[in-house]
């Protein structure tokens, strides 16, 4: 009762406040639970055997992977591990993937993944890859659409809370990142106080179009302010990326309080082909840093890690109108470039209205210096230079836009729930609809790119509370996707993600489907120890080590019976899944090992660890459900005590009489 | 031999050479785990799969049952046919170039027969495929042979198993076809003629 009375309480003043903010009544359905119609079950139904029209990417937050539905049915098809381990499938536990997972701080199985987006070509989805970035340890990672796996992790040095990524430009040329966290630069031992003088923001540009060869182009060296979201530009305005920023304040403590002072906070506006000139030039100075970049060879099954050492730091004072400041209302959030690539919408958090700015105006006022004054080099562009207007009473909490492609933007409004839907060339609100409750961002297929699909919108909410079955203090994250194809919203659909979707992306089916592989040909192995044939499988020991290079197809392992194994030695299982048939992964586990099982799919080759520490047999087994024998999918390695002379010796089917 | 079957004959030998570019007969295997299907494609000299691996996921499945992999290298048929179309051909060639009547005679009872002993053979092939199966397999029905139909359709276990002429098939059928055409005219161009004449 006493939640029941807080959540009340709770609510009644964050409407009082709304009431005082906006102007708007109360909203009788922002408490209620429902609003779809029956009609509506018609419009997301994707019968048995039919496939959705749309994939979607959702991050997954606080879990460090990538969550993939299908819309508009709402289904689960994939969850995608990134920066965290996998027990399932062994990503992260066995040596070909452990290597993914290094940071210059070691070994990091975990991360905080924020924002997916889709590669693009001419300003449009073009379904290669899918970029998320690591907010805690920063890193950017690729998922490659073919597979579905992630292939390639770079780390951002100079870099706390990349935030502000991995955002694209229009050809995929790069990914941006930036520093939620200012922190020294180079890091070093500062007292906290000295922030001012001491802290720096950093703006990344990763070199991103060309699979394996990710790269930090250079980074800019920003004010220390907290920076928050980016989105570049496209049409008239790529060649240019814009960063939120919020903190422009510079506290280091009690930010809710201190970082909220400022009237105006600021949009960073980069011009990323201006700072290639510089570079060029040689005006960036080499700044030594240490950080991983991590890639998956899909033809030898094996992760690699290389470390760099340097990396090129340009100064905005040294390379003049590399960036500029627009004053932005209040804390801002989402930073979105329209469709057309012209208008600049900020969202405020904390404002009372949502700023539209203009990239043509903001040209004009660069060009006649409409400067208010200058931060460490960046010039201040006077707000009115820049601003297409300021769309009153919008809602509360306004965090992100997207668009639909026929002059319309929609905006998520956090602290009303709601998704406001406003026409951004006239400056005026058409239409608002609830969500189901605190939405952070929004997503319209392509809605960030020149030509958005504009039939469905899907908001993320961060509360759920009253919508599904409970199951205790946590519950999922819900998505809830609204027909946007008519004037007004309509919520049509709900389901619930796993880990806590910050942002989204969607692509239609096709662009995917068809490219999407089945299996990995065998005949293109180049795993070290891959075996391709049941012929050639074997066990070597080399010292302690022992290599057991063993073949998995339905319905046997080769060999399945191995002896010779001493307490003592590392066990390396190396196996190849001979299968060429597409959903047919076999599995391996042994008793008492501390890594992981393993998923091999077919054509593929992974290694288990194992270190038996008893002597006894031990059985291994199949651990997918791989056909009628399954379950006689099995062997036994037997383990001696150390220093015993059992010879090695393995087979399947007959005991080979002459022992090796 | 008048002109028109002479043609014929020489066409029904020329066609006979697309057989090496089309397979001659197709058997198709669709099962609930496999509602895309699996082909296997035999030509006049090798046998394929509809896809780069349906053979191998053929032989994968078949070992349930203890049948036989499917060798294309150990099966000597493959190695004499292109020779046996390869004599049809020359044999087809020579006697419209000759143009003795006998010789198209032979040329069809020849193909007929071969024709005759090629399907007897993948009868008997598909025979052995289907009951000689290894005693130790790990799935065994009672009294139920894996036998494929020489053409047609069957159900085996879960397997719907269809076997029909491709491609190469019809190509050849057409050939044999055109020599009988050869004969007919042959025999109402000439024999038809002499008949009109004894009445008059
Ligand atoms: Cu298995």
């Amino acid at each position: 009762m006493l939640g029941k009375k807080k959540l009340m309480v709770g609510g009644l003043s964050a409407l009082v406040v709304g009431a005082l903010l906006t102007g708007c009544p109360p909203k009788k359905e922002a408490v209620k639970t429902s609003a779809v119609g029956v009609d509506a079950a018609s419009k997301v139904y994707v019968p048995p055997g039919k496939q959705d029209e749309f994939y979607v990417f959702f991050s997954g937050g606080f879990n460090g992977q990538v969550t993939v539905y299908g819309a508009p049915s709402g289904r689960i098809l994939k969850v995608i591990k990134v920066f965290s381990v996998d027990p399932e499938t062994g990503y992260g536990f066995t040596p070909e993937t452990r290597p993914m997972l290094m940071t210059s701080h070691g070994f990091l199985p975990w991360d905080d993944t924020h924002h997916p987006w889709l590669s693009q070509t001419n300003g449009e989805h073009d379904g290669r890859w899918l970029f998320i970035n690591a907010n805690n340890t920063p890193r950017i990672a690729r998922i490659d659409l073919t597979t579905f796996e992630t292939t390639e992790i770079i780390e951002i040095p100079n870099v706390a809370g990349n935030h502000p990524s991995p955002y694209g430009t229009e050809n995929t040329e790069y990914v941006v990142s930036g520093s939620r966290f200012s922190v020294p630069v180079p890091q070093r031992d500062v007292p906290i106080e000295s922030y001012k003088e001491n802290f720096k923001g950093v703006i990344s540009f990763i070199k991103a179009n060309e699979p394996g060869k990710m790269d930090v182009a250079f980074q800019i060296l920003m004010p220390g302010f907290n920076y928050d979201l980016a989105r570049c530009g496209r049409g008239p305005s790529h060649g240019w990326c814009f960063f939120t920023s919020y903190n422009t304040e510079q506290a280091h403590t009690l930010l809710e309080v201190n970082a909220s002072k400022n009237d105006k906070d600021f949009i960073a506006a980069v011009n990323w082909k201006r700072a290639e000139e510089c570079v060029a030039q040689g005006k960036a100075k080499e700044m030594p840093a240490t950080y991983y970049h991590n890639y998956y060879d899909e033809k030898k099954h094996m992760a690699v890690s290389e470390v760099k050492k340097s990396v090129k730091v340009l100064d905005p004072k040294e390379c003049p109108g590399v960036a500029y400041f627009l004053p932005t209302p209040k804390s801002p959030h989402g930073v979105d470039v329209s469709d057309d690539g012209e208008y600049i919408v900020g969202g405020g958090k904390l404002a009372t209205v949502i700023p539209i700015h203009s990239f043509s105006k903001m040209l004009k006022a660069i060009e006649q210096k409409a400067f208010e004054k200058e931060i460490d080099g960046i010039p201040v562009l006077k707000y009115d230079a820049v601003l297409h207007c300021e769309l009153e009473k919008p809602c509360l909490g306004p965090l992100h836009t997207e668009f639909d492609g026929k002059g319309f933007g929609y905006t998520s409004c956090f602290v009303s729930s709601e998704v406001v839907k406003f026409d951004y060339k006239g400056c005026k609100v058409v239409d608002r609809v609830p969500t189901y409750y605190s939405v952070g961002h929004l997503l319209i297929p392509g809605g960030d790119t020149k030509k958005p699909y504009g039939k469905y919108l899907i908001a993320m909410n961060k509360i759920t509370k009253d919508r599904q079955l409970p199951v205790g203090p946590e519950l999922l994250q819900s998505a809830q996707l609204y027909d946007i194809s008519g004037e007004k919203m309509q919520l049509i659909h709900e389901f619930f993600t796993i880990g806590e979707p910050h942002y989204a992306q969607a692509i239609p089916a096709d662009k995917i489907k068809d490219k999407v592989k089945k299996i990995y040909p065998l005949a293109e192995n180049e795993h070290p120890y891959a075996v391709k044939a049941e012929k050639d499988a074997r066990v070597e020991r080399k010292g302690n080590e022992v290599h057991v290079y063993m073949t998995m197809i339905r319905s046997h392992f080769v060999p399945d019976n191995i002896e010779g194994v001493r307490v003592g030695d590392t066990v390396y299982f190396h196996l190849t899944n001979l299968e060429q048939d597409w959903d047919i992964p076999h599995g391996f586990a042994v008793k008492g090992s501390e890594d992981a099982e393993i998923l091999v799919m077919p054509g593929q080759t992974k290694t288990l660890v194992w270190k038996p520490k008893a002597p006894g047999v031990y059985p291994f087994y199949c651990t997918d459900f791989c056909s009628a024998l399954h379950q006689e999918m099995q062997g036994y390695i037997r383990v001696s005590p150390a220093g015993s002379n059992v010879p090695l010796k393995y087979y399947t089917g007959t005991p080979p009489t002459a022992q090796k | 031999m008048n002109i028109l079957s002479r043609g014929l004959l020489a066409l029904a030998s020329l066609l006979l050479i697309l057989t090496y570019f089309f397979p001659l007969w197709k058997i198709e295997l669709i099962a609930p785990q496999y509602p895309e299907g699996l082909r296997m494609f035999i030509w006049v000299n090798k046998i394929t799969g509809g896809t780069e691996f349906d053979l191998y996921n053929i032989n994968l499945l078949n070992h349930y049952i203890g049948m036989k992999p499917i060798e294309p290298e150990a099966i000597p048929e493959l190695k004499i046919m292109p020779f046996i179309v390869g004599f049809l051909i020359a044999f087809g060639l020579l006697s419209s170039l000759l143009g003795k009547r006998v010789l198209l005679y032979a040329w069809v009872i020849t193909f007929t027969l071969l024709g005759i002993a090629g399907l007897a053979d993948f009868y008997r092939w598909g025979y052995e495929y289907g009951h000689n199966l290894d005693p130790n397999a790990p799935i065994k029905i009672p009294g139920l042979a894996y036998q494929p139909p020489l053409i047609g359709t069957k159900q085996l276990l879960n397997m719907l198993a269809s076997s029909y002429p491709d491609m190469g098939g019809y190509i050849m059928g057409l050939s044999l076809a055109l020599g009988f055409v050869a004969i007919i005219l042959d025999i109402r161009l000439s024999g038809g003629l002499r008949m009109e004449v004894k009445p008059a």
